[in-house]
Order: structure tokens, then C-alpha cells, then sequence
């Protein structure tokens, strides 16, 4: 039987199969944050052992809380900033060149087809866009991977998604992940790699598969992954092109990544995405999905665009698209934060920037910010947000808060309609 | 190597996730042992109150995809500061299973049916388990009642929990 991406990524990484069906794997990355790097190093500080394997291999910013809000999250930016210095890590991003881990690292070249990554941050998943095997860890795993470059996974089974038909106007990526979600449950594919292909997919730019990987692990997933293919070699572009003769020659040395097509999938589903519609979530866990239209009319207070799901420049322009030269609702609040500060930049440049204040939106620096209530943007209890984020756990944006995850239009249009709505791109039996 | 066993906390719900466990706003603290009075302060279960509920508590016994959501490492943490050093479930996420391990601490998988029967006869408790990561031996008792149980721990996780963990493990290997 072929293989599947993971299989081949796992065949060309493996250092050690200390027990059967264990691989220790060799990493091409280890992206760090300050909430989760921190006790890492001060855990290998205390065993002696302050080195890392590799400075160049190694990437760290700032971005769950930014500016500092105290003293303890000033002191994990100062831990992770100190640490950067002293092991000569060039690519640290500090205040006013950072942005949301999983939007700013790629956005700097720093995944590759085929590449193993790991970091502290469950949403890791989301550079499997670009044909990576990346998967979030927690703090002992990133420790080891910061001092050796090694981290130990057991085979995963792959789930092959297969996303067919045409997605509908004003019916986004987002949708299309809500509602596989929907479909195979938070628990769906615990200890699996999902594999994303299909028409859809391939049709989508890198933003939307970033958007679809993003979530994989609310299904449980190890990681989300889509083959690489010309979109994903005109993306890089900038980066590779002192290292290939031409895109053709990169493309053929990615393909090495593309899955068989007789590869080994514990599972195929299809996923037909014709007749999709906008949709939410109702409840605390991902997978309680309902399209927007069984719940318009949800009295919301907050709206929140931005995150590494979200929080990218077509988002911004989907959602400035609807909200120009209107107002949002007088009693919503409306939360705008661009995931880098490039993003922030062009949004500027375009005028989108512009839109989402004259529209009454609050435009913060990029940041994680409201998605995990751990800065700005928190709730009160009993308040509801439309959230472009990933995560509608109970507590996540502030206690007795409730977070409906939507895309950017739906956010958009139900912060004009001070309620959940569906947007004007779509337009239901079109 | 430690034992793993103690009194049981019963939480009768799948998926709780690692925001229940240890909230987001108590990622600032560097030091594990800040996490204490916060575990479980999140959870959504009927009747649960941590303050009362976790006291003298050394095991959890839940059922499906415990630990899902975030990656931090702070929801094992949080746990073993209020000495809950094992888990027993009828499945965990991946992320959170690695960590237990990595850190030393015990996760237990047995099948829906086997965590039905220890809920039906045990629960609310009091009870006890007893878990023994080299014999594969799980007795719970309570009420003058008790059952037996086999577990597999794998080669490597076992390895782990021998090594005193991942790192120390790593580093000499690697
Ligand atoms: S935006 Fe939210 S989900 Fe993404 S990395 Fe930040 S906190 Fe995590």
C-alpha cells in the first residue's frame, strides 16, 4: 500500500523506533511562545541543561499578551526575550514586529513542504497547510525538542477528507471546517492526521488552507495536512527562489511529499460542500454546529475578528467588504485584531483599517488578544461574542461568557445586525 | 517507581477539555505549584464544586477524550500540585496523554464498558484506586466492593515513567 503525507514525512525524519510503533523524529522547527516557553526554559535552566540544538532552527515571538498587561506576563516576555539573546536566536519577534505564531510564521517563510515542527500551542496544526507534519506539544516535549531537535510520536493513522463540489458564495473555509467539524465530532480524529484534499481544497490559497488545518485539532486531530501543489510553491516563492532554477523544479521536489494514490487512509470521507451554508457554533465545543440561519437572532454584545484562524488580510477585506460605509450596531462591540503586523500594514494601505473605524470597530495590535480572554477583549459573565476564532470553550473569552465561532463575513454582518446574521454575499438557493 | 492511586473524584462527562482543567487567565504563573487553587474552577458539571469536591482527592476516573483542546502542559500541572497523580478514562487527546507521561504521571485507558461498571458501582465514591504501571493492575474498591482491571501501558510510555521522564530520557539518548 502507498503512503500518505505523514507516512512519507515520518519515513524521512525518523532518528530512533524506540518501542514498536514509537518514532522519534527529527525536527526541522521549534516555533516558541511566551506563555508556554517560559517553564521550559526555566525547567532546563534548573536541570542544567540552558542550551538548544539549533539557534537558526529555532523561532520565537511574543504574542498571547502584547503589550505586557502585568508584571507576571511582563516577566514571561523577559524570560523568553533573555533566553533569545543569549542563544543568539535572530529570529525573535519582540513588540511591533509580532503577530499571532501561526499567521507570522509563515508569513516569514519558515515552513516548508515536508518539514517537521513542533511548538507548545495545539493550533500548530496549522502549517500543515503548506505539506508540514506539525503538531502541537506540551511543555516537556518542547523542552526536549529545544535541546535536542527530536520529538517522539507514534505512528498516526490518516483520515483522508476529500472536500467536493463548489463552495457557494459567501460560504468560506471556515464554514467548510465548521461543518467537517460538525460532522465528525471533537473526538472525530484523536491521535490522527487528517488529510485535506478534493477540488475544494485545491482551489483554496494558502489563507483558507491555513484556516481549514487551523481547526484539525478540534477534531482532535495531531495535525491538519494538504499536499503542496503550485499554490503552495507561489506562496513560498520569495523564500525559495535562490534555491530552485524555477517553480517547476521546487514543485517536483515537493511532490516527494504528495500522498500515493493508493495511499494507506485509516478512512476516506467525503465531504460535499455544495449546498453548504454559513454556519456557527451554539454551544461549548466545536462540534456543536448550526448553520447561521437556524440561529439568527442570537442577541450578541461583542464581535471579535482576528486569531490565527481568522485573523489574515482576506479576512479583514471579507469583513471590511460588508461593513464599508455602514455602522455596526450600537449595542454590539466590535474587536479588530490584524493577526502580523504586515497584515496590519496593507489593511492599512487598502483602507480596510479605515472601514472598520468608521464603522464603530475597536482595531488593536496584532495579538491573540480576545481569543483566549488572557488580555483584552474579555467578557462579562453572561455575554455573548461571534468570534472568528477557534475555541468556544466555556470560560475561554472571560467566565459565563459564551463564544459563537463564525467566519469573518458572518462576523461582520452580525455585528450590523447586533445579533447573529448571515452575511449579504450569501444568498440562500444561489 | 511511585505508586499511583488514592481516593477517586467522579466526573461523569466526556471531553473535558484543558481550558476546565486549569482557565487561560492562570497561564501568567511560571511557578507549577501558583496552579493549586484554581484546578477545575472552569469545569461544566452538574452539582461540581472544586473547593468541596477535589479535598483528598488522588485519582480522577471520567469518561471519554479527557484533556482536549489546548496544548499546556499546565493541565497535568495543575493536577499533580493537588496530588492527582493517575486518570483513569475511557480515552484521552493526544497532547495531554504525552504530557501525563512526560511528567511522570499515570494515564489509564479502559474500554467504555469497564468505566461504565467502575461509575455504576462506585460512583460517587468514596472509593479507590489502586494502579501498578509494571504489572498492568488497576483495583478499584469501595463500599466493600471491588474490581480488577488490566491495563497496557506501552514499552515507551512505561520507559518514560521508569526514565523519570522525557527529558532526562531524551538527552541521554539523543
Ligand atoms: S490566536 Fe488564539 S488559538 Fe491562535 S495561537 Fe493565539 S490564543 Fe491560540
Amino acid at each position: 500500500m502507498g503512503q500518505t503525507i505523514a507516512d512519507k514525512i515520518f519515513a524521512s525524519h525518523v532518528v530512533d523506533r524506540p518501542a514498536e510503533g514509537v518514532f522519534v523524529l527529527r525536527l526541522d522547527a521549534v516555533f516558541c511562545h511566551e506563555i508556554t516557553t517560559p517553564p521550559a526554559i526555566v525547567d532546563l535552566e534548573a536541570r542544567g541543561k540552558d542550551r538548544v540544538f539549533a539557534p537558526d532552527r529555532i523561532k520565537a515571538v511574543i504574542d498571547h499578551v502584547t503589550p505586557a498587561k502585568d508584571s507576571k506576563t511582563a516577566t514571561q516576555g523577559k524570560i523568553l526575550r533573555d533566553w533569545a539573546r543569549r542563544h543568539g536566536i535572530k529570529d525573535f519577534f519582540d513588540i511591533g514586529r509580532n503577530g499571532v505564531c501561526h499567521a507570522l510564521f509563515p508569513e516569514q517563510g519558515f515552513v516548508r513542504p515536508g518539514y517537521t515542527i513542533i511548538m507548545g500551542d495545539s493550533h500548530t496544526c496549522t502549517h500543515g497547510a503548506f505539506g508540514a507534519f506539525a503538531a502541537g506539544v506540551g511543555t516537556t516535549d518542547l523542552e526536549v525538542g529545544i535541546l535536542k531537535g527530536v520529538c517522539a510520536f507514534r505512528r498516526p493513522r490518516t483520515i483522508r477528507i476529500e472536500i467536493t463540489g463548489s463552495l457557494p458564495a459567501g460560504v468560506f473555509a471556515k464554514d467548510v471546517i465548521l461543518s467537517v467539524i460538525g460532522r465528525i465530532g471533537v473526538n472525530g480524529a484523536t491521535d490522527r492526521v487528517i488529510e485535506f484534499g478534493g477540488p475544494v481544497v485545491e482551489a483554496m490559497g494558502m489563507e483558507e488552507r491555513m484556516t481549514l488545518c487551523n481547526m484539525a485539532v478540534e477534531a482532535g486531530a495531531t495535525s491538519g495536512i494538504c499536499a503542496p501543489d503550485m499554490t503552495t510553491v507561489k506562496f513560498l516563492w520569495p523564500f525559495i527562489s535562490q534555491q530552485y532554477g524555477s517553480p517547476q523544479e521546487a514543485l517536483e521536489d515537493y511532490l516527494r511529499f504528495a500522498p500515493d494514490p493508493d495511499a494507506d487512509y485509516e478512512q476516506v470521507i467525503e465531504h460535499d460542500v455544495s449546498n453548504l451554508s454559513p454556519q456557527a457554533t451554539y454551544g461549548y465545543k466545536p462540534d456543536q454546529v448550526k448553520p447561521v440561519s437556524e440561529l439568527a437572532g442570537t442577541p450578541i454584545d461583542q464581535v471579535y475578528l482576528g486569531s490565527c484562524t481568522n485573523g489574515r488580510l482576506e479576512d479583514l477585506q471579507v469583513a471590511a467588504g460588508i461593513l464599508a460605509g455602514k455602522q455596526i450596531a450600537p449595542s454590539v462591540r466590535m474587536i479588530v485584531s490584524p493577526a502580523t503586523p504586515q497584515i496590519y500594514a496593507q489593511a492599512l494601505e487598502q483602507g480596510l483599517i479605515a472601514t472598520f473605524i468608521q464603522a464603530g470597530a475597536c482595531v488593536t495590535n496584532p495579538t491573540c488578544g480576545a481569543c483566549l480572554g488572557m488580555s483584552n477583549g474579555v467578557l462579562a459573565e453572561g455575554e455573548v461574542c461571534a468570534a472568528t476564532t477557534n475555541r468556544n470553550f466555556n470560560g475561554r473569552m472571560g467566565k459565563g461568557g459564551m463564544i459563537h465561532l463564525v467566519s469573518p463575513a458572518t462576523a461582520a454582518a452580525s455585528a450590523l445586525a447586533g445579533h447573529l446574521a448571515n452575511s449579504e454575499l450569501y444568498q440562500e438557493g444561489k | 517507581m511511585k505508586t499511583f492511586g488514592g481516593n477517586i473524584l467522579f466526573l461523569d462527562r466526556s471531553d473535558i477539555n484543558t481550558d476546565e482543567i486549569i482557565p487561560a487567565k492562570y497561564l501568567t504563573e511560571i511557578s507549577r505549584q501558583a496552579l493549586k487553587p484554581y484546578l477545575l474552577e472552569d469545569l461544566k458539571l452538574e452539582g461540581f464544586d472544586p473547593a468541596s469536591d477535589l479535598a483528598g482527592k488522588q485519582v480522577i476516573v471520567t469518561r471519554d477524550n479527557f484533556g482536549c483542546g489546548s496544548s499546556r502542559e499546565h493541565a497535568p500541572w495543575a493536577l499533580e500540585v493537588n496530588g492527582i497523580n493517575l486518570v483513569i478514562a475511557s480515552g484521552f487527546a493526544r497532547i495531554f496523554r504525552q504530557n501525563m507521561f512526560n511528567c511522570g504521571m499515570l494515564a489509564v485507558e479502559l474500554a467504555p464498558e469497564q468505566i461504565e461498571a467502575i461509575f455504576s458501582k462506585f460512583s460517587p465514591g468514596p472509593a479507590r484506586a489502586e494502579a501498578d504501571p509494571r504489572t498492568g493492575q488497576l483495583v478499584i474498591s469501595g463500599n466493600g466492593k471491588s474490581l480488577e482491571f488490566s491495563f497496557r501501558l506501552g514499552e515507551f510510555d512505561l520507559a518514560l515513567v521508569q526514565a523519570g521522564g522525557w527529558v532526562e530520557y531524551a538527552d541521554s539518548r539523543y
